[in-house]
């Protein structure tokens, strides 16, 4: 039987998170195919909800991407993305659910070496922590 | 308006852990202005549970509604299907919305989601501080419109005491002193002199005391004859 392939959900704003992607994809930079990329138009129009329903959904581990801090297109939309990203860390704490299932990062378009970087850490976590459900069932 | 909080998630999901179908049912009022139980807190609940239940290996089932004010029974009624097909109904109400659902259908469980908390203002994004108590007898317009019942640590009604240093509190450095603001207000408004009047003690027989309190407007009632009216048009 073939190894369970991890699901890695990744939020990416379209303005920086989205571009650094596709530039690593243009400059040869291989990354984990685990990953399924959430195009959005900010990382703070990500909420909490989104991100649960991913997990909900079956996603190991979620990511949101957003623009560097200082420099987001909409000022304060990756300031916002962290808020409900620590937001349904310390729920899923709360609940007794790995937190680390769930991070926040920043990219600048020009940092093509960063995608691949982030999705090889969430697909290790996904890995290391496998499905929530009990018993592996994904749904 | 009345500003409540969620309770931690650990504690709610215990509630719920033993029943099978839990109706999640939220409100669009008080509580969804405070960011604490209206639509996207209860989509927010119902999928934090559901990842609980399954983190656990338990079946359950987890539906989410919001009706328009949950401490009118005639919003209620509009999800009394749901209320009926339920283990468990978990409001996500100030608790006067759980009591109506609980006082409409006595034999459902009814659990509370959230602390109902205060009568607050929201004073900026996030952020709900309290104004009035519910004493049923305001005094505010001799106080500067700010009330010292709710504001003032010790509720005084002659103040400020002789802990009141710099415009904060003895209790708590962090804390305005009510009295000092009232003070400042009065100035303000060229009404210094209300600050010398002494106030009686206040009447709390129309506080929160010998029971619940019931208001009633008597023009506002329905007569008998109306009342079997209403009937006969259901």
């Amino acid at each position: 039987m073939s190894e369970r392939r991890p699901k890695v959900v990744g939020f990416c704003c379209e303005r920086h998170g989205l571009d650094a992607a596709v530039l690593a994809a243009r400059s040869g930079r291989c990354y984990d195919a685990s990953v399924r990329i959430v195009k959005v138009p900010c990382s703070g129009r990500v909420d909490q909800t989104h991100i649960l329903q991913a997990l909900e959904d079956g996603a190991d581990a979620v990511f949101v991407l957003g623009c560097l801090e200082k420099n987001c297109h909409y000022d304060t939309g990756s300031i916002e993305g962290r808020k409900r990203v620590e937001y349904v860390r310390s729920t899923l704490a709360d609940l007794g659910i790995e937190k680390e299932r769930v991070e926040m990062f920043n990219a600048s378009s020009t940092m093509a070496w960063k995608f691949p970087e982030i999705v090889t850490r969430m697909a290790e976590v996904a890995k290391r922590l496998g499905p929530i459900a009990k018993g592996g069932g994904d749904r | 308006m009345i500003v409540a909080k969620r309770k931690p998630m650990a504690e709610i999901a215990e509630m719920v852990a033993p029943y099978k179908k839990v109706k999640i049912i939220g409100c669009r009022s008080c509580v969804a202005i405070c960011l604490a139980g209206g639509e996207k807190e209860v989509k927010t609940l119902v999928s934090a549970l559901r990842l609980k239940a399954k983190k656990e290996g338990r079946r359950q089932e987890f539906e989410g509604l919001v009706v328009e004010r949950q401490c009118e029974k005639e919003w209620v009624k509009e999800v009394e299907d749901r209320i009926m097909d339920s283990d468990l109904v978990l409001s996500m109400a100030c608790s006067l919305g759980a009591q109506t659902i609980g006082d409409m259908y006595p034999k459902k469980l009814v659990f509370p989601a959230l602390n109902t908390g205060i009568f607050g203002v929201p004073e900026e994004q996030g952020v709900w501080s309290e104004k009035c108590v519910g004493c049923g007898n305001c005094i505010i317009h001799t106080t500067g419109g700010i009330c010292p019942i709710a504001r003032c640590a010790k509720s005084m009604l002659n103040g400020p005491c002789g802990g009141s240093s710099n415009g904060k509190c003895e209790v708590n450095l962090e804390v305005d002193c009510a009295w000092y603001a009232i003070h400042e207000r009065l100035k303000l408004q060229n009404r210094l002199e209300l600050i010398e009047q002494v106030s009686p003690p206040k009447d709390w027989s129309t506080s929160h005391s010998g029971g619940r309190r019931v208001y009633v407007r008597e023009d506002a009632r329905l007569t008998q004859y109306q009342k079997k009216g209403r009937e006969a048009v259901r």
